[in-house]
């Protein structure tokens, strides 16, 4: 009978214990029960009790629900998560993690998500994934509870630092756990002081708005610590808004150089006023286009390097249209620079309503490799790898075009021929034919371009419209005929253009640089760098 | 010499043949025209094409099922090419030329605006199936697209709620002309009205087919770190919406930190779009290709065998022509006749079921019931309903918010037949308002 009683007691405690791990999956699977149906505020809390609940299925589950991955199946209210799988979704069951088969979209009722809850389920993982054996989770677990500021992610915050070890992570967090003590108004004032002080060193633009609402919400010691932490934010940033700018000229600077350094050549060096050169950039857009369809049904695994694929096509395809245009069209209009302009006019509308026949009118998507998408933090500054490639692109362009006309012999005659044409006839050089790549080659660069702007730009009929005004401002401005004068024109235009917009919006910035350069340009007709010598007579 | 004579008279006999031909067919087309008044080329193709074969759709569909008052529907198709004085020429030789009984077209105000008088002049009638500013109401014209009250105004509503963010600081985002201009005046007086202070609301307009965005978004990130939950209002039109998405998408503005509604991006304008980055913006429309509906359904499977394309979208300003459409072959059949005149009396009143599931009614001044719905968009280019008002939105031709509109009323019926009417002085202004 002695003996007995440890016996009974231990059973019962297992008994007990077997309950209790039966209630909690019970719990888990009326939580996630309660996250498929019910109403806005009724998920909020069902989200909010899966993260509470700490159970490790938890995280999963809300990612799911967060990424439009968790569904309920029509058959039999099962809810599940689905990965896709080729044209199927592989399931797994949402409560247990068991692979629950596979179904076709259809037969499956999406969990909906909003905005509002979006930003609790963000919160909600964070303070799940805290303790994840992966750095880069923890981290943006991290960034996470920054930005949300939940109250209740506090515990789970003091927990992780106390074990953390990665000083990056460890600073992350105890940031988070900053903007946590500023957002709850009862936490004591010193120690909102220290998170002011740690908040103020993070210095960024979330940052600045934790302090300011802070400033507005307090008064005394917190208030001035606030205050002052602000505004030194705010110095700091205006001078990164100044390196901000500066890059954003830049980049609006390396466009328009892509833009216009097709027509530095012809309408520069031939003098052919060019007004379907919007055009060629545009097929080089499509060109591009076409090549991404082709790799997207053929060879998926070469989308990464379509880009790559595509710059000697659309250069062909442009250049060998531009061809066409100056052997058929242009050839009979030299010195005649009127009926150029209204002939290539035309032939630019001919162009876009052709491709609007064949293409359709609406936008096509031009996808972005991966090594162009995503952005990298400069101090607080945001480059985009897809801008900065554009920047690169240019420029390399921008060095062939001048080794070409330098170093080649083609670049030679091209010079001799745009130099004085009699005597270059004289001397044996067959001017036509120049004159026909000269053009070809001018149009095969407006195709590059059109290959970095589909990365930037809609890709439709009407891409090229918007950038032949900027390009023969960026030719005129630099000096008719002068490559140098391009590159130097593009990029202060650009600067001068992204340094008036915030303070004279768009529009008016717009028409200021206009008018500057037709001021500029009745100072000096020839441009910035203008030719000088016999030639341009 | 005799094979030249032989082609002569071939010539001549073709020419006759052709001839009888064209009278045989001019007779037995009794026809009824149908104009159709959408950009085929140009700026606007983009997005007036798809009206267009609407119209197309919606005409083959009303001839299997007999036509109308017995005759068969003939659609006339010009092309207005997206240059707004060639709308008013073409508008005149719709009507004058081909004598249409109705016109369906238009997509941007400055369009609407200058065809305006011919339709006056010329007593025709016009359908217009694109939302719009409002602050107008013509004889003439049926306004069947939403008017600020019916999309931006609820929208702002939205936000301003707790679902929506509870949001306290606006950026209004525009394409700088007519239809933002006007809009977010309207919304910038509501908002003051509703308390948010003046340094809470900022106003930017941008050119046609911008496509630099990055400093405006950059403007926006830093309006947007005041501390206060921010959304932007989006008027931005056409072509210069891919970029600011993407642009959005490039510099990590997500949609729970600073959500956009647009009034201007539908379904068809996504389809540029890689949506993945944009899940969660929001847009306002009265109608969404994703909204379960039977009428809703049976619209997109006609729609997608007539344009031989499985993957055609839908959107609300094609919902707004079907509409509109309906609306008129009621009209006619109630007055028993195609004269503009009987037509616009009768079709005051006429109810024809939408898209979404409800019955939209014809108002006495020219605009109709809609309902509004809020989306966001999804990563298959879709929109997801979030909100819905509870009924249908009358449409309100003047602004009740604006100081110059507050007091006038549009009613198309005796005894006050104005689309201007001083509700304070008891007149109606009519053209000197203008």
């Amino acid at each position: 009978m002695l003996f007995l009683r440890p016996a009974s007691v231990l059973l019962s405690v297992l008994a007990s214990l077997a309950l209790a791990g039966a209630a909690l999956a019970a719990d888990l699977a009326t939580l996630v029960g309660n996250l498929a149906s019910g109403g806005l505020s009724e998920r909020e809390a069902a989200i909010t009790a899966l993260a509470a609940s700490g159970d490790e299925r938890a995280a999963p589950i809300l990612e799911a629900l967060g990424a439009g991955q968790l569904y309920t199946r029509t058959s039999d209210k099962l809810v599940v998560i689905g990965k896709t799988e080729g044209n199927r979704l592989a399931l797994t069951e949402a409560v247990s993690g068991k692979p629950a088969g596979n179904a076709v979209e259809a037969d499956l009722e999406r969990v909906r998500v909003n905005n509002r809850l979006r930003g609790t389920i963000e919160a909600a993982v964070g303070s799940l994934t805290l303790m994840s054996p992966n750095a880069r989770t923890r981290l943006s677990a991290a960034d996470a509870l920054f930005k949300r500021r939940d109250a209740t992610a506090l515990a789970a915050l003091d927990q992780a630092l106390a074990v953390e070890k990665d000083p990056r992570i460890k600073r992350a967090m105890s940031e988070a756990r900053a903007a946590i003590v500023l957002a709850t108004s009862d936490s004591p004032p010193a120690q909102k002081l220290a998170a002011i002080a740690l908040v103020r060193e993070r210095g960024d633009r979330d940052s600045l708005g934790i302090l300011k609402t802070v400033a507005a919400a307090s008064d005394g010691e917190v208030k001035t610590a606030a205050t002052a932490g602000a505004e030194s934010i705010e110095q700091t940033l205006a001078a990164w808004q100044m390196a901000q700018n500066v890059w954003y000229g830049i980049s609006l600077g390396s466009v328009l150089l892509l833009a216009a350094i097709g027509l530095a050549i012809t309408f520069g060096t031939m003098g052919v006023i060019n007004m379907a050169h919007g055009e060629m950039v545009m097929l080089g857009a499509y060109t591009t286009f076409v090549v991404q369809e082709v790799i997207r049904t053929s060879a998926p695994h070469l989308f990464d390097v379509s880009l790559v694929i595509a710059l000697p096509l659309a250069f062909l395809v442009s250049g060998a249209i531009g061809i066409l245009i100056e052997r058929t069209i242009i050839r009979f209009l030299y010195g005649r620079p009127l009926d150029t302009l209204l002939a290539t006019w035309g032939l630019s509308l001919v162009l876009q309503q052709a491709v609007r026949s064949i293409f359709g009118s609406s936008n096509r998507e031009v996808g972005a490799p991966s090594w162009m998408s995503g952005t990298f933090q400069l101090g607080q500054l945001n480059i985009t790898y897809g801008r900065l490639w554009i920047v690169v692109f240019a420029l390399v362009v921008f060095v062939a075009l001048i080794l070409l006309l330098r170093k080649t012999p083609l670049g030679l005659y091209m010079r001799a021929v745009t130099q004085n044409r009699p005597m270059a006839s004289a001397v044996g050089i067959r001017t036509p034919r120049v004159d026909a790549l000269t053009f070809g080659l001018g149009s095969g660069i407006a195709g590059l371009a059109g290959v970095a702007l589909s990365q930037i730009d809609n890709v439709s009929p009407n891409l090229g419209q918007g950038y032949i005004i900027d390009s023969f401002m960026v030719v005129v401005f630099g000096g008719v005929g002068n490559l140098f004068g391009t590159l130097i024109g593009a990029l202060t235009l650009g600067v001068v253009n992204k340094f008036l917009e915030p303070y004279a919006g768009a529009v008016l910035g717009k028409i200021l640089v206009l008018v500057f350069i037709i001021m500029f340009i009745q100072r000096r007709p020839r441009g910035l760098f203008a030719l000088k010598g016999r030639s341009v007579e | 010499m005799k094979l030249g004579t032989l082609m002569r008279t071939g010539l001549v006999a073709a020419g006759l043949v052709a001839s009888a031909a064209t009278s045989a067919f001019a007779q037995a087309g009794d026809t009824i025209k149908v104009g159709i008044l959408h950009s085929l080329s140009g700026t606007m193709a983009i997005s007036e094409t798809t009206l267009k074969d609407v119209v197309l759709m919606m005409v083959e569909e009303q001839n299997k099922k007999g036509g109308l008052l017995g005759k068969k529907l003939e659609p006339v198709v010009v092309d207005p090419a997206s240059n707004w004085p060639l709308f008013a020429e073409k508008a005149r030789e719709l009507l004058q030329k081909e004598k249409v009984a109705v016109v369906f077209g238009c997509w941007t105000s400055v369009s609407r605006k200058s065809v305006l008088p011919v339709f006056e002049e010329l007593n025709g009638i016009l359908f217009y199936p694109v939302q719009y500013e409002g602050q107008e109401s013509q004889r003439n014209v049926f306004y069947t697209g939403a008017a600020p009250n019916q999309q931006a105004i609820p929208a702002v509503d939205y936000l301003m709620s707790k679902d929506g963010g509870d949001v306290k600081r606006w950026v209004l985002a525009g394409t700088d002309y007519v239809y933002p201009r006007t809009t977010n005046k309207i919304l910038e007086a509501y908002l003051l009205q509703k308390g948010v202070p003046k340094e809470d609301i900022m106003i930017n307009y941008t050119p046609f087919g911008h496509s630099d965005w990055q400093s405006i978004v950059a403007d926006i990130k830093k309006f947007g770190s005041a501390g206060k939950k921010t959304a932007v209002v989006s008027t931005i039109n056409g072509d210069a919406n891919v970029p600011f998405y993407k642009e959005l998408g490039n510099q990590g503005i997500k949609a729970k930190d600073i959500p956009v509604v647009a009034f201007s991006v539908g379904e068809e304008e996504l389809a540029g779009i890689d949506t993945k980055p944009l899940v969660g913006h929001l847009a306002a429309w009265n109608y969404f290709q994703s909204v379960k509906d039977p009428a809703n359904a049976e619209f997109i499977k006609t729609w997608q065998a007539f344009t031989k394309n499985p993957k055609r979208v839908t959107n609300d300003p094609m919902e707004a022509s079907v509409i509109g459409f309906n609306m008129w072959v009621e009209a006619v059949k109630k007055a028993g006749t195609t004269d503009p005149d009987k037509v616009i009396d009768a079709i005051i009143g006429i109810k024809v079921p939408n898209l979404s599931g409800g019955i939209s009614e014809m108002l006495p001044n020219h605009h109709i019931t809609k309902p509004v719905l809020i989306g966001e968009i999804e990563g298959n280019g879709q929109f997801d309903v979030v909100w819905k008002t509870p009924g249908l939105v009358p449409g309100a031709a003047w602004s009740p918010i604006l100081d110059d509109s507050k007091n006038l009323k549009a009613d198309w019926t005796k005894p006050v037949n104005c689309g201007n009417f001083d509700t304070v002085a008891n007149k109606c202004i009519g053209k000197a308002a203008k």
